[in-house]
C-alpha cells in the first residue's frame, strides 16, 4: 500500500512532465503544419500593435510562469512529503489552525504582483488604444456583414470586399492603416492575430483599430465573434504590399468596371436577373450595397469571404448555388440557365 | 452510533437567531431591488437617445396625487400592523382596506396616464427607447403593486372571516415588508423618470 | 417540516409499489430527497450537454469535415454550454447545498420545505423546455429546433430579425423560469443559515461549507436577477416592439453585453465557491488537520464575492470600451486573483504537516488544486486586456473556463460524491473504481484541455463549425477530440461506480472518512428528522471535540 502510494505520486510526477514534453512538441508540430508566411500566431507579431501586445504578454506569461513553479512546487512536495504512513499508527498528526504571519505574507506578495502587472498591462493599454493617428495614415472603413467584409477607403474612392490591401509602414516613415469598424446587422470582430489584437464591430456602436506592418506579405484571420450560421466562413485576407505594389493597386481600384465587348451578354443576365439588387459594379447602373461589390472581383484571391478560391469553377457554382460552398450565406441561388450561367461567370471574369 | 454531541457547559445561554419570515423577505427583496436597477439603469441609459417621437418632457406629467395615495399606504401599513400586533382587529382591518383602496387608487392613476399617452401622445412601448424603458420600468413596477394588492386582498379576506388575529402579527409584518418595497421602488422610480428625465 | 415517510434502510425491503415510491419522491419537501433530485437531474443533463460535446469535437476532428452542419454545430455550442450552466452545474451544487447545509448546522430541515421542493420542480422544469426547442423551435414550418445563438445570445443576434422562430425563446424562458427557481432556493439556503443553526454554531463556528454556501446564496441573489431583467427585456424587444437592444432604434447591443455580464461574472463565483466548500471540507478529513486559516478563508471568500462583481467587462475587452474602462477591469479582475490565492495557499497549508490518505476523494482534491491554479494563472493572463485583445473569444479562452469548470469544478464535484455518496446511499463507492475514474479522467481532461490552449494561441476562434487547414489546427484538433472520448469512458466508468456501489458497495457506517462535522453523527442515510434531539456545538469541529476530549478545538478557537 506504502508503495502504491508512492507509485501514484511519482506516476503524476511524470505524467506531468510529460505532458509539458508533449505539448510543446504538439505546438511545434503544428507549427510545421501552417502554411508558412500564412500564420496566425499571435506570437509572430508583425505589427506594432501585436509587437506590444507581445511584449506584455512574454512578462505575464515570465511572472505566472514564476508563480505556477513555486507553487505547483509546493503543493507537489507537501502530497509527496506528508503522505501518510503506516508506520503512523493512526496518530494524528499536530492540529494547525493557521498563522497571521503566514497570511499576511502571502496576501502582500500576491498585491505586490497584481500592482506590478496592472501598471505594465496599463501602459500598453494607453499605447494602443490612444494612439494618435498620424498625417501619413491610411483611412479605412470596415463594415461587417453577415457573413462578409465591406472596406471603402474614403479618401481613395475605393470600395472592396473581403481583401483588405494596405501600405506596408516603417518607423522612420510611418504609414499605418486605421480602420474604422462598423456593422450592418449582428456583432463581428476583426481578428488578423499577426497584425493586432482583436476588436468587435457592432452595430451602432463605431470602433477604431490600428496596424502598422513592418514586413510585405499576406496576412490571414478570421471573424472572431459569433454572428450567426457562417460565421466560421467569414474570413480575412491581408495582403501588405510595397509603396509601389500599394499604388498601382489603388489606381487599378479606381478605374470603374473594365468593359468587354465579348462580355455584353453576361452583362444583360447581369443586369436582368436580381443581382443588381445586392451586388455593385462600379461605372455601370449597378449599385447593390447589400452583397460585396464585385468591380474589380478578379483582383481578389477568393471568394465568399475567402470561403473558395477565385477560380472558374467555383465562381460558376457559388453563383449557382451557393450553398454548396456556404450555407447558410443570405445570397440566394440564382437558378439561371446553364447559358445564363456561363455568361455571367464569363462577365465576372473580366472585372479585374 | 446514533448520535448527538454531548451538550457542553456554557454552550448556549442565549440562542437567539433571526426569524425566518423576515429573512426570506428581506432577501426577496434584494433579489428584486437587483430587477430593478437593471431597468432604472435602462431607463437612464437610454435618456435623450430617443430618435423619433415624444420625450419625457413633452409627454409626461408629474402624478403628485398618486404618489401621495401610494407613499400614504405604507403609513396606513405600517398602522394596521401596530394595531394587528395589540389586538386591535377592527382598526386592523380598516386601515388595512383603506392600504388597499390607496393601492388600488395608484393603481388606476397608472392606468389613466398610460391611457392619456397611449391616445393622445401616441406614445406606446414600440414608439421608441423612451417608450420602451418607460412602460416596462413603471409597468414592472405596476405589476409589483398589483402581486402585492391581491396579497393584501387575500389577507383582507381571510380579515373579514375573522381568521387574522395576533398570532398572525409576524406574517402580516413581513407582507407589510414588501409592501414598503414596492413603495421605495416608487421613490425611486419617480425619481428617476419624473424628476431626473425630465 | 420534514416528509412524513421514513425512508426504508437499505438492504431491509418490505414489497414496496413502486407507485407509492415514486410518489414519495415526486411529492417530497425533505432536503435530503430534493438534493438527490437536484443531483439526479444534474447527472441526466450532464450525459445530454456531454453528448453534445462529443458531437462538436467529432466535428471538429478535422478541416472541413461535415459530421453535422452548420446549424446543428451551431446548436450543439449553445445547448451544450446552456446545459451544462444552467442545469448541470447550478443544479448540482444547490443539490449538495440542500442535502449538506441542514445537517451541518444541527437542523431538521431548510427554513422554508415546500419553497424548497417548488424551486426545484421550476429548474427541471427549465430544463425540460429548454429541450423542448427541439421538437417546437421554430414555430413557423412546425419542425422543431434547439436554439443557435450561444449561450449568452448577444443582441442583436437573439432579436427576432436575426433569430426568427421561436428558438431563441426556449433559451430565454428556459433560463427565466429556472432562474425564478434559483432565486427561490438562495432564499432557502441564507433563510435556513441565518436562522436554524443548532446552539452554540456562532457564525464563526460553522463549518466552511455552510459559509460558503451562504455567500453563494447571496451572489445568486444580486447576479441572477440581471439576467433575469435582460431577459424580460428581450422578450419585451421580441414579442412587444420594445427597443431595448434594437440597434436600428438606437438600442445598445452593448449594454446586452454588460447586464448579461453583470450576471455572467459572477455566476461563475457562483459556481466555483461551492467547490471551494467541498475542498475546504475533504482536503482538512483527509490531511488529517484542520482547515489552515478559517477566518482568512472567510474573508476571502467574502472578499472574491464582492470584488467579483466589479469585473464582469473583462469578457468585454474587445468591444471598444476606451482605454479607462479597460484599465479599470483590468485591475479588479487581477486584485480577485489575490483572494482567490490565498484560499490555495490555504488548502496547501492544511496538506502541509498533515498525514494524507490518496482515499479517490483526496485525488480529485489534489486535481482540483493543480488545475484550478493553472486555471487561475491564464485568467491573470487574459485580466491583461492587450493580452486578451488576442485571447479573447479564441480557443485559449475555451480552453481556459474549461479548465475551471472541468478541472476545477467537476473535480471538486468528484470529490465530493466520493466524500458525501457514504452518508447519502450507506454505501462506500468503490475504491478501485474511482481510481480508475480518476486516472482516465486525468488523462482525458489533460490531453484535451491542455492541448485546447494552442490552437487559441494559433489564431483558431471560437464557435466556428469548421476550419482552413493549414493553419497549425489540425492535428491539435485530432488530439483534443479524442482526449473527449477518453473522458466520456471515465464519466461510465463513474456512472457504472455509482450504480454497482448503490446494491454492491460495503456498508458504509455514520462516519466512514474519521471526520469533523456534524453530519457525520447520524446514521448514514439519515433518518428523515436527522437528529433525534438538536445538537448543541461550542467548536468548529464538534465531532473532534467528542473523539479528542482531552484535546478539543473548544480550547484553541
Amino acid at each position: 500500500m506504502l508503495a502504491r502510494r508512492t507509485k501514484s505520486n511519482l506516476c503524476r510526477g511524470w505524467q506531468i512532465a510529460l505532458l509539458v514534453f508533449w505539448s510543446v512538441s504538439a505546438l511545434r508540430a503544428a507549427e510545421a503544419d501552417a502554411t508558412p508566411g500564412h500564420g496566425t500566431n499571435i506570437f509572430s507579431p508583425a505589427s506594432t500593435p501585436a509587437k506590444s501586445i507581445f511584449d506584455l504578454s512574454v512578462f505575464v506569461l515570465a511572472i505566472t510562469g514564476i508563480i505556477f513553479l513555486v507553487v505547483f512546487g509546493l503543493l507537489l512536495y507537501s502530497v509527496v512529503r506528508f503522505r501518510g504512513r503506516a508506520a503512523d499508527g493512526g496518530r494524528e498528526p499536530a492540529q494547525v489552525y493557521g498563522s497571521m504571519q503566514i497570511e499576511l505574507a502571502w496576501t502582500i506578495i500576491p498585491i505586490l504582483i497584481v500592482v506590478v502587472l496592472f501598471l505594465a498591462t496599463a501602459r500598453v493599454i494607453h499605447a494602443v488604444q490612444d494612439a494618435p493617428e498620424p498625417a501619413g495614415a491610411l483611412d479605412v472603413i470596415a463594415i461587417g456583414h453577415q457573413y462578409w467584409w465591406e472596406f471603402r477607403y474614403p479618401k481613395l474612392g475605393i470600395v472592396t470586399a473581403n481583401e483588405l490591401h494596405i501600405p506596408v509602414s516603417d518607423h522612420d516613415h510611418p504609414t499605418p492603416t486605421f480602420l474604422q469598424l462598423l456593422s450592418v446587422d449582428t456583432d463581428h470582430s476583426f481578428w488578423v492575430p499577426e497584425l493586432a489584437g482583436k476588436t468587435d464591430l457592432i452595430p451602432n456602436h463605431p470602433n477604431r483599430l490600428w496596424m502598422d506592418p513592418q514586413r510585405t506579405g499576406i496576412f490571414l484571420g478570421q471573424c472572431a465573434q459569433y454572428c450567426g450560421v457562417q460565421h466560421a466562413k467569414m474570413l480575412l485576407r491581408v495582403s501588405v504590399d510595397g509603396p509601389e505594389d500599394f499604388a498601382s493597386w489603388v489606381h487599378a481600384q479606381q478605374k470603374p468596371a473594365a468593359e468587354d465587348a465579348g462580355a455584353i451578354a453576361g452583362r444583360r443576365v447581369f443586369e436582368r436577373n436580381a443581382c443588381m439588387n445586392c451586388h455593385a459594379v462600379g461605372g455601370t447602373s449597378a449599385d447593390g450595397r447589400f452583397g460585396p461589390d464585385l468591380t474589380h472581383l478578379m483582383s481578389r484571391a477568393t471568394i465568399a469571404a475567402g470561403a473558395a478560391e477565385n477560380t472558374h469553377d467555383n465562381l460558376r457554382l457559388w453563383i449557382q448555388n451557393p450553398s454548396a460552398i456556404k450555407p447558410g450565406s443570405l445570397m440566394p441561388a440564382m437558378k439561371l440557365s446553364d447559358a445564363d450561367l456561363d455568361a455571367v461567370v464569363n462577365y465576372m471574369e473580366t472585372l479585374h | 452510533m446514533s448520535a448527538t454531541t454531548a451538550p457542553f457547559p456554557n454552550a448556549a445561554e442565549n440562542w437567539d437567531l433571526p426569524s425566518r419570515g423576515k429573512v426570506a423577505m428581506a432577501c426577496l427583496i434584494i433579489a428584486e431591488s437587483a430587477i430593478f436597477t437593471i431597468f432604472v439603469v435602462a431607463y437612464l441609459f437610454y435618456l435623450g437617445k430617443s430618435t423619433p417621437g415624444p420625450t419625457p418632457s413633452q409627454v409626461l406629467e408629474t402624478p403628485i396625487f398618486y404618489t401621495i395615495c401610494l407613499l400614504s399606504s405604507s403609513l396606513t401599513i405600517h398602522l394596521a400592523a401596530k394595531f394587528l400586533a395589540r389586538g386591535i382587529i377592527f382598526a386592523f382591518l380598516g386601515l388595512w382596506l383603506l392600504t388597499i383602496a390607496l393601492g388600488g387608487l395608484f393603481l388606476f392613476g397608472t392606468a389613466m396616464e398610460w391611457h392619456r399617452l397611449i391616445y393622445e401622445h401616441g406614445l406606446t412601448i414600440s414608439t421608441n427607447l423612451f417608450g420602451t424603458t418607460y412602460y416596462s420600468l413603471v409597468g414592472l413596477h405596476a405589476f409589483h403593486v398589483t402581486a402585492g394588492l391581491i396579497m393584501l386582498a387575500i389577507v383582507a379576506v381571510f380579515g373579514r372571516a375573522g381568521r387574522v388575529g395576533m398570532k398572525q402579527s409576524y406574517h402580516i409584518e413581513v407582507l407589510a415588508m414588501y409592501w414598503h418595497f414596492v413603495d421605495a421602488v416608487w421613490i425611486v422610480v419617480f425619481t428617476v423618470v419624473y424628476v431626473l428625465g425630465r | 417540516m420534514s416528509s412524513n415517510v421514513i425512508p426504508v434502510p437499505v438492504g431491509q425491503t418490505e414489497a414496496r409499489p413502486w407507485v407509492d415510491e415514486l410518489h414519495q419522491w415526486l411529492t417530497t419537501v425533505d432536503h435530503k430527497r430534493l438534493g438527490i433530485l437536484y443531483i439526479a437531474s444534474a447527472l441526466l443533463f450532464l450525459m445530454i450537454g456531454g453528448v453534445e460535446a462529443l458531437i462538436i469535437r467529432i466535428q471538429l476532428m478535422h478541416s472541413h469535415n461535415n459530421f453535422v452542419s452548420p446549424e446543428v454545430f451551431n446548436r450543439m455550442f449553445t445547448m451544450h454550454g446552456t446545459t451544462m450552466i444552467f442545469f448541470v452545474a447550478m443544479p448540482v451544487l444547490f443539490g449538495f447545498a440542500n442535502y449538506l447545509v441542514p445537517l451541518m448546522i444541527g437542523a431538521r430541515d431548510m427554513a422554508f420545505p415546500r419553497l424548497n421542493a417548488f424551486s426545484f420542480w421550476l429548474s427541471f422544469l427549465g430544463g425540460l423546455l429548454l429541450y423542448f426547442s427541439f421538437l417546437g423551435g421554430s414555430g413557423l414550418y412546425g419542425a422543431g429546433n434547439a436554439p443557435d445563438v450561444g449561450w449568452w445570445s448577444y443582441a442583436p443576434l437573439g432579436a427576432r430579425a436575426f433569430s426568427p422562430g421561436h428558438s431563441s425563446d426556449y433559451w430565454t424562458l428556459a433560463l427565466l423560469v429556472s432562474g425564478f427557481g434559483s432565486i427561490g432556493t438562495a432564499i432557502n439556503i441564507i433563510a435556513t443559515i441565518l436562522c436554524l443553526r443548532c446552539p452554540g454554531m456562532k457564525l464563526n463556528r460553522m463549518p466552511l461549507l455552510v459559509w460558503m454556501n451562504l455567500v453563494m446564496a447571496g451572489m445568486v441573489l444580486l447576479a441572477i436577477t440581471p439576467l433575469s431583467a435582460a431577459q424580460i427585456m428581450l422578450l419585451i424587444d421580441r414579442y412587444l416592439g420594445g427597443h431595448f437592444f434594437d440597434t436600428q432604434a438606437g438600442g445598445s447591443a452593448v449594454l446586452w453585453m454588460h447586464f448579461f455580464w453583470i450576471f455572467g461574472h459572477p455566476e461563475v463565483y457562483i459556481l466555483i465557491i461551492p467547490c471551494f466548500a467541498f475542498m475546504s471540507e475533504i482536503i482538512p478529513v483527509f490531511s488529517r488537520k484542520p482547515i489552515f486559516g478559517y477566518p482568512v478563508m472567510v474573508a476571502a471568500t467574502v472578499c472574491i464575492a464582492f470584488v467579483s462583481m466589479s469585473v464582469w467587462a473583462h469578457h468585454m475587452f474587445t468591444i471598444g470600451m476606451n482605454s479607462y474602462a479597460n484599465s479599470f477591469f483590468t485591475l479588479t479582475t487581477m486584485a480577485v486573483g489575490v483572494p482567490t490565492g490565498i484560499k490555495i495557499f490555504n488548502w496547501i497549508g492544511t496538506i502541509w504537516g498533515g498525514r494524507i490518505q490518496f482515499k479517490t476523494a483526496m485525488l480529485f482534491s489534489i486535481g482540483f488544486l493543480f488545475q484550478f491554479l493553472i486555471a487561475g494563472l491564464t485568467g491573470i493572463m487574459m485580466a491583461a486586456s492587450p493580452f486578451d485583445w488576442q485571447l479573447s473569444l479564441s480557443y485559449f479562452v475555451v480552453a481556459h473556463f474549461h479548465y475551471v469548470i472541468v478541472g476545477g469544478i467537476l473535480f471538486a464535484l468528484f470529490g465530493a460524491f466520493y466524500y458525501w455518496y457514504p452518508k447519502m446511499t450507506g454505501r462506500m463507492l468503490g475504491e478501485r473504481l474511482g481510481k480508475w475514474h480518476f486516472w482516465l479522467f486525468l488523462i482525458g481532461f489533460h490531453l484535451t484541455f491542455d492541448v485546447m490552449h494552442i490552437p487559441g494561441i494559433l489564431g483558431m476562434p471560437r464557435r466556428i463549425y469548421t476550419y482552413e487547414s493549414g493553419r497549425g489546427w489540425d492535428t491539435l484538433n485530432f488530439i483534443i477530440s479524442i482526449g473527449a472520448f477518453i473522458q466520456a469512458l471515465a464519466i461510465l466508468v463513474f456512472v457504472a461506480n455509482l450504480v454497482i456501489s448503490y446494491f454492491k458497495g460495503a456498508r458504509a457506517g455514520n462516519d466512514p472518512w474519521d471526520a469533523w462535522t456534524l453530519e457525520w453523527s447520524i446514521s448514514s442515510p439519515p433518518p428523515a428528522y436527522n437528529f433525534a434531539t438538536v445538537p448543541t456545538v461550542a467548536s468548529r469541529r464538534p465531532l473532534w471535540d467528542l473523539k479528542h476530549p482531552e484535546d478539543p478545538d473548544s480550547r484553541y478557537e
